[in-house]
């Protein structure tokens, strides 16, 4: 393809953005694994050297821990089904000719610009409030109790919070790969016979597993941190129902205890790694062309 | 049986007629081919017998059965499209097996289908790649299996070899030809190409502005067109056109000449003029001549005749091959 020539040029040319993004990443990473194991604690200054593996056996050891770790999976799992499945049938619709498509598709966009912050705090006092929330008028109003969502369901209310978020940016990629597919292969399978449900399973779907793909890996690399929806709506509480790593790694950092935050980071980094092995295993042979 | 009416079918889009009132008839078993410049309507009367779009009135009969209104899948036709939309994600296994499993075949009767259609069309040695890793005369191929195996009533073909190099596309008309033949079911083919056209059809009908301008055997048209699109249309290098006085003595007020019925002569001749380009194909010779009374006019000759450009020539017209056009451009017979 290349002459060795225009290779090794390539190489010399890229090697300051690789050198730099190194640098990024492995400072930050090098500190974080010194500091994980120090004694390192703001309340204690005096306490200080090193604490071998102590830090990640509290950290491990912690019940919030086990709940911290389910937490995150099922919030990450949760909001990609929503999503992706919410997205593809967003996506099939909004791939409909209709009368004020332009603004419809503005409309479905616009979530994904409130900061998280600010939608989850107008989801909680506005919608999912148990006295003034507009679910708990709506169930007052055909005379059913109304539910006490961040209470009782605080975990799957944040779910729902954060799928919300994500469905515009689910749904503008699998538009976008919809918009794509060749008329004349739906024409084709249509002169085929097959009808919708065998249209969209063999032909619409399997145009659509790259996108898919592309939504499932990016997500789940911002999901796997998702922690101002619950600063802001249940400070990861009842108890650690709603609590995630990121946010129990927050939680340690606000104990003053610096070396144990930074195992709870490190251990987060390779949870984060496996599920990415994981996925790349499971869907990343999708990628190729 | 494959034997196809349209009966004063129109179809417009929004407000624009694409085809005016149109009737046809399709014996069963024949090659026919839509023939016309781009644009003039040849794919949207296929895609209306096809069923992939609806008429805007009339009707159409297939097997003399009204099928206007019938889905596409349920007309018994199959069709291969222009980028042959075969379905990129399954194998050529896959795709030609496609039609064979929506309508329920067992995988056994899929596999000896699929098998036997491989055979007619040599798919063998790449029946399990994926359509990307084809070429384009091996996916127009897998694209024609794919419709093989439905045993359709009829085929329809949407300029099937417009995307393939020169040498491919004589071979793949071949091919179609002999299939045609082999099968012996109702082929419709749109093309641009009054090369394809005249070499594969058993009946050309000639499109332009969605209006039908003549039906007819590929000699008939070439002999007797009912009209000057239809004489310029047909035959290649094109027929030559004369107007005004030459034209008025022969009671006419166009006539034509094809530039194989002109004969070069080195002298005398009823015209006279200079050759402004000698293509000298070896087996033929094209002559652009400057004509002193009636313009520029192309003489198709012998492979041996040796003018060349400057050269002064005579010309004499075969007058039993003098086609005369009245001023709305229908042919005086
Ligand atoms: N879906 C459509 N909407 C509007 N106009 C169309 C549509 N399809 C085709 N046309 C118009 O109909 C005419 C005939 O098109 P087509 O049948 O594709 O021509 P051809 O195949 O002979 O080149 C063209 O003028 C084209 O612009
Ligand atoms: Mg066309």
């Amino acid at each position: 393809m290349a002459t060795a020539q225009s290779r090794r040029l390539a190489r010399w040319m890229s090697m300051p953005a690789i050198i730099v993004l190194l640098l990024w990443m492995v400072v930050p990473l090098a500190m974080t694994l010194y500091f994980s194991f120090r004694r390192y604690n703001l309340n204690y200054p005096d306490r200080q050297g090193w604490a071998g593996w102590n830090n990640y056996y509290y950290f491990l050891t912690d019940p919030a821990f086990a709940a911290a770790f389910q937490n995150t999976l099922v919030l990450v799992i949760g909001v990609l089904i929503i999503t992706v499945v919410g997205g593809i049938l967003l996506a099939l619709l909004l791939d409909q000719p209709f009368w004020g498509q332009g603004i419809v598709r503005v409309l479905v966009i616009a979530p994904f610009f409130v900061m998280p912050t600010v939608s989850a705090l107008v989801w909680k006092n506005m919608f999912m409030n148990p006295v003034n929330g507009l679910f708990a008028h709506a169930a007052q109003a055909v005379g059913l109790q109304p539910i006490d969502f961040l209470g009782h369901h605080p975990l799957s209310s944040i779910v729902g919070i954060v799928a919300w978020a994500w469905l515009p940016f689910a749904t503008l990629i699998l538009l976008t790969a919809l918009q794509s597919l060749d008329r004349e292969q739906i024409e084709a399978s249509e002169m085929d016979g097959a009808g919708f449900g065998a249209r969209f399973f063999y032909i619409i779907l399997p145009h659509m597993t790259r996108s898919i793909t592309v939504v499932i890996l990016i997500q789940t690399i911002f999901l796997l941190g998702i922690y101002a929806e619950i600063l802001v709506t249940t400070n990861g509480g009842p108890g650690t129902q709603s609590m995630n790593l990121p946010y129990l790694i927050a939680v340690t950092t606000t104990q003053q205890d610096v070396g144990g935050a930074a195992a709870g980071g490190v251990i987060a980094i390779i949870l984060a790694n496996i599920v990415a092995i994981f996925l790349m295993r499971m869907i990343g042979k999708n990628l190729e062309s | 049986m494959g034997q196809i009416t349209l009966q004063q079918v129109t179809k417009a889009f929004g407000d624009v007629e694409v085809i005016p009132p149109l009737d046809l008839t399709v014996d069963d078993g024949e090659f026919v081919v839509f023939v016309g410049p781009s644009g003039c309507g040849k794919s949207t009367l296929l895609r209306l017998i096809a069923g992939l779009e609806d008429i805007t009135s009339g009707k159409i009969l297939i097997d003399g059965k009204d099928a206007s209104h019938t889905p596409p899948a349920k007309r018994g036709l199959a069709m291969v499209f222009q980028s042959y939309a075969l379905y990129p994600h399954m194998s050529v296994r896959k795709n030609i097996a496609f039609p064979l499993k929506m309508a329920g075949l067992s995988k056994a009767e899929q596999d000896a289908k699929v098998d036997a259609a491989a055979k007619v069309l040599n798919l063998g040695s790449y029946i399990d790649r994926k359509p990307g890793q084809l070429s384009g005369g091996q996916r127009q191929r897998v694209a024609i299996g794919r419709a093989i195996v439905r045993e359709p009533s009829a085929f329809l073909f949407d300029e099937p070899l417009s995307n393939l190099d020169a040498a491919l596309r004589v071979n793949m008309r071949l091919e179609i030809s002999e299939l045609h033949n082999q099968l012996g079911t109702t082929m419709i083919y749109v093309t641009h190409d009054q090369v394809e056209a005249m070499t594969m059809a058993d009946k050309i009908v000639v499109l332009q502005a969605g209006r039908i301008e003549q039906v007819g055997t590929p000699l008939d048209l070439y002999r007797r067109p009912d009209n000057i699109f239809v004489a310029g249309f047909i035959g290649s290098p094109k027929m030559n056109f004369i107007t005004g006085e030459a034209a008025a003595r022969e009671g006419a007020h166009t006539i034509g000449i094809r530039p194989e019925h002109l004969t070069p002569s080195p002298d005398g001749g009823m015209m006279q003029g200079r050759v402004s380009v000698a293509e000298h194909l070896g087996s033929d010779t094209f002559m652009y001549v400057e004509t002193d009374q009636h313009g520029t006019l192309t003489v198709r000759a012998g492979g041996e005749v040796a003018f060349r450009h400057g050269d002064r020539i005579g010309l004499t017209p075969m007058v039993e091959h003098l086609h005369r056009f009245d001023e709305s451009g229908q042919a005086i017979r």
